[in-house]
């Protein structure tokens, strides 16, 4: 892996020097933007447009203590087939689940073309050695996850180690051979905009394939300001290395109406070319309900109840 | 691609009546003489209504009515026209959306702006000053500062009803009585105003709305009964109303044109600093006094700024100003857009060199794309004249001094914007601006709380905050 910036990384003082010499980002500015990408309205044919959009963007996620192989097996079916009456429903992008339980995705997705992504690195503290996290991450690659949602040590990138921030993504993404490396910054615990701007370039810098915005495990998750201000960065980033580098919001995202504003701000920033899932997600998981169920209404003009929709 | 489908606000819930007569004495009257003016929508070109023509006669009579309701009104506890203030602020927000759609037939302006910026300023300007009605003993102005009488108040057409209530709200609540008029191409807030004054209640003659032009405008400020004349409007018309009420007993507050500079340093929040030139120039059309017409722009970030504000043009959305996606609206009339079309030929002749993003513009109606110069001089007129319209002009500068230098080299000093993430720099400028206004790190913000008004040929006197106060008070 190499990029036209790799060299910035030669040492902890230049790779300070450039993360820090990147334009600020004045937070009442940013939210503001945001908010008015917000009040777009998006209706008839365009809300159409968007559901399904969204829907294939969905990486579907069950990231929890209690997960089993049955449970990671029912949300694979509902990720090939969302709405078991409506075959014109497309499948969901990808779907996100612990190590231990990616051979099962991966048995009960074949063939379908819905990908499998596993979360690694400690998730979601990343508080452990690099060799246990690049331990993790190829046993996951090796159980043919196809993604990887690795997290990134905030507390040394708060601390301003930033090498140490950048040697574990090149560490993790190496682990990843072909597989994609999603880099989640927990932007929650970052706190400032400026904050998610330089880690969002240390992670691209690095060789994320994707920067994503949280594990889902921390508040606030994922909220529009901060997507926007990566997708500028992914944006620049395209222009300054010729590279594209896809984004993913996570976390707190439940509504079609919510999905449909962070689609307009894609639209709105990092430009349509970023309209596709090999370079946005969604990661969520009651999102998909609220999807199908917004989209059987604009096809039929009445709201089913929830019973219609599948609990997985 | 991701196409948004057309999203157009619903017209049906304003009701434009035909016709319209002067509002006076808390009654429709008739004006005396036969003329009549019809007011169009700018984008379409299609007639919304008639409006009376107000002649001298007519004056007459509305500032006789005021006067007679002054003693009445200025009499009244400040609690009890606080009363009255808040009410038409709780109405004003009752009708928001019948407002803001009204705004946007009869001015252009998008119905995004009119709903989300507008509207919720006229509402809260009423709710700011019912709140110093009681309070004017603590105001700063003596312990018992009195009212003025009757104010005569000209507005202009591109914020018909945020104007109005700049002008209104301070002056009522004070314990004055006004005789209003509105521009003559956007009279038909004003005149929906004139019902939310009779639906609260207020006492006939407290407010008085005469329509007509600038002759309706002369009679008015011209009038002897008139105690108190504030304009807001083209510095020409400004100099002409200084002129003819020199040495006279009445008290005058203009608020004029302006060439604001909006100063980007190298070390600005960049993306910010690009939403904030668009919200400078383009918001409104350009159609503000303190738009930031003038981009000054440190040399050593010229090119990627330049390259980023660009780009971002590019997704501007000009189109029907009923449609809630729409960013650029209309040129509010066809007098306007040929003298934006006029300056702008100016500008290339003089060798600036002329951008704008690629952009359908409607068949019918008064439209102007949003339009970039760089290359400008000092010496260039679009850096000299207001041009009140989508023009930016692009200048470059090298260091802080050079920057306050030409941003303070203009006849006007209405307001003025500044982008870095140092702070001393921001106060150094600060103090250096010769700007009514400095907004640091945005632009076009505004807030009932905070004074607003010029220096040099931009005007005098304050509107909003305390200070506003003073204008309106025997002080």
């Amino acid at each position: 892996m190499t990029t036209p910036l790799a060299e910035v990384a030669s040492s902890p003082s230049t790779l300070r020097a450039f993360l820090h010499g990147l334009p600020g980002v004045d937070r009442v500015g940013a939210d503001a933007r945001a908010a008015m990408l917000g009040t777009r309205s998006i209706k008839t044919t365009a809300k159409k447009q968007a559901i399904d959009m969204a829907i294939g963007m969905v990486d579907l996620t069950t990231l929890e203590g209690a997960d089993t192989p049955g449970k990671v097996r029912a949300m694979c079916a509902k990720a090939v087939r969302p709405d078991p009456a409506d075959a014109s429903v497309p499948p969901v992008a990808a779907v996100c689940v612990y190590p231990d339980l990616v051979a099962t995705a991966v048995e009960a997705l074949a063939g379908s073309g819905v990908k499998v992504a596993s979360v690694a690195t400690s998730f979601p503290s990343g508080r452990s050695s690099l060799e246990v996290k690049v331990a993790e991450t190829s046993l996951a690659v090796a159980a043919g996850a196809a993604e990887i949602d690795m997290v990134i040590d905030r507390g040394a990138f708060l601390a301003g180690d930033y090498l140490k921030v950048y040697e574990e993504i090149v560490a993790t993404k190496e682990a990843c051979a072909d597989a994609h490396l999603k880099v989640i910054l927990e932007t929650g615990e970052l706190a400032t905009y400026d904050n998610v701007r330089r880690a969002s370039w240390l992670a691209m810098i690095a060789g994320a394939d994707f920067i994503k915005t949280s594990t889902g495990k921390v508040s606030p998750a994922a909220t529009l300001p901060v997507t926007l201000v990566m997708l500028e960065a992914v944006r620049d980033f395209l222009a300054a290395t010729g590279r594209k580098v896809g984004v993913k919001p996570a976390g707190g995202i439940r509504t079609t109406k919510d999905a449909i504003k962070y689609l307009v701000l894609v639209n709105e920033t990092a430009g349509p070319d970023w309209l596709h899932p090999d370079w946005f997600r969604l990661g969520a998981s009651s999102l998909l309900n609220d999807l199908l169920m917004q989209r059987q209404k604009m096809a039929t003009g009445r709201y089913a109840g929830p019973d219609y929709f599948t609990l997985d | 691609m991701f196409e948004y489908a057309p999203a157009p606000e619903s017209r049906d819930i304003v009701d434009i009546r035909p016709s319209y007569g002067l509002f006076i004495n808390g009654e429709w009257v008739e004006p005396q003489g036969e003329e009549r003016h019809k007011t169009v929508n700018p984008a379409t070109e299609e007639v919304l209504a008639e409006v009376a023509w107000a002649g001298e006669a007519d004056v007459d009579r509305a500032v006789q009515a005021a006067a007679k309701a002054f003693p009445v009104w200025s009499a009244m506890p400040g609690a009890e026209r606080a009363k009255y203030l808040f009410r038409i602020a709780r109405i004003i927000q009752e009708r928001a959306r019948e407002l803001a759609v009204l705004e946007t037939l009869d001015n252009g302006k998008p119905i995004r702006e009119s709903r989300d910026v507008d509207l919720p300023l006229v509402a809260a300007h009423f709710f700011y000053y019912a709140g110093w009605a009681d309070k004017l003993s603590y105001a700063g102005f003596g312990p018992d500062p009195r009212p003025l009488g009757v104010a005569g108040q000209v507005i202009p057409w591109n914020f018909p009803l945020l104007m109005l209530a700049w002008k209104i709200a301070p002056a009522l609540a004070c314990g004055n009585t006004v005789v209003l008029k509105p521009a003559e191409t956007t009279p038909l807030t004003a005149l929906a105003f004139a019902e939310i004054c009779r639906q609260a209640d207020l006492p006939p003659g407290v407010v008085n709305i005469v329509t007509g032009a600038g002759e309706t405008g002369a009679a008015l400020v011209n009038h002897p009964g008139v105690d108190k004349v504030a304009f807001t409007g083209s510095t020409e018309v400004g100099r002409l109303i200084a002129r003819s009420l020199a040495g006279i007993r009445k008290k005058l507050t203009l608020e004029l044109g302006g060439k604001a500079a909006n100063i980007v340093f190298e070390d600005a929040p960049l993306d910010q600093a690009v939403e904030g030139i668009v919200n400078g120039i383009f918001f409104n059309q350009g159609h503000v006094c303190c738009a930031g017409s003038r981009l000054l722009v440190q040399e050593s970030v010229a090119a990627d700024l330049l390259e980023a504000l660009k780009r971002r043009l590019g997704t501007l959305r000009l189109g029907d100003p009923l449609d809630k996606n729409t960013d650029i609206g209309a040129i509010n009339s066809a007098e306007q857009l040929a003298k934006i079309r006029e300056l702008s030929e100016a500008g290339e002749a003089e060798g600036a060199e002329r951008w704008s993003p690629a952009c359908p513009i409607p068949d019918r109606g008064y439209w102007f794309p949003p339009t970039v110069f760089t290359g400008v001089a000092q010496s260039h007129r679009i850096a000299r004249e207001e041009i009140f319209g989508p023009v930016l002009s692009v200048l470059t500068f090298r260091t802080p001094a050079e920057a306050v230098e030409k941003a303070n080299n203009t006849p006007y000093g209405l307001s003025a914007g500044v982008w870095t993430e140092k702070g001393s720099l921001m106060l150094w400028m600060a103090s250096r601006l010769r700007a009514g206004v400095v907004w640091s790190n945005t632009f076009n913000r505004f807030d009932p709380t905070s004074p607003f008004g010029g220096y040099k040929e931009s005007g005098y006197g304050r509107e909003g905050g305390r200070h506003g106060l003073e204008a309106y008070l025997a002080v």
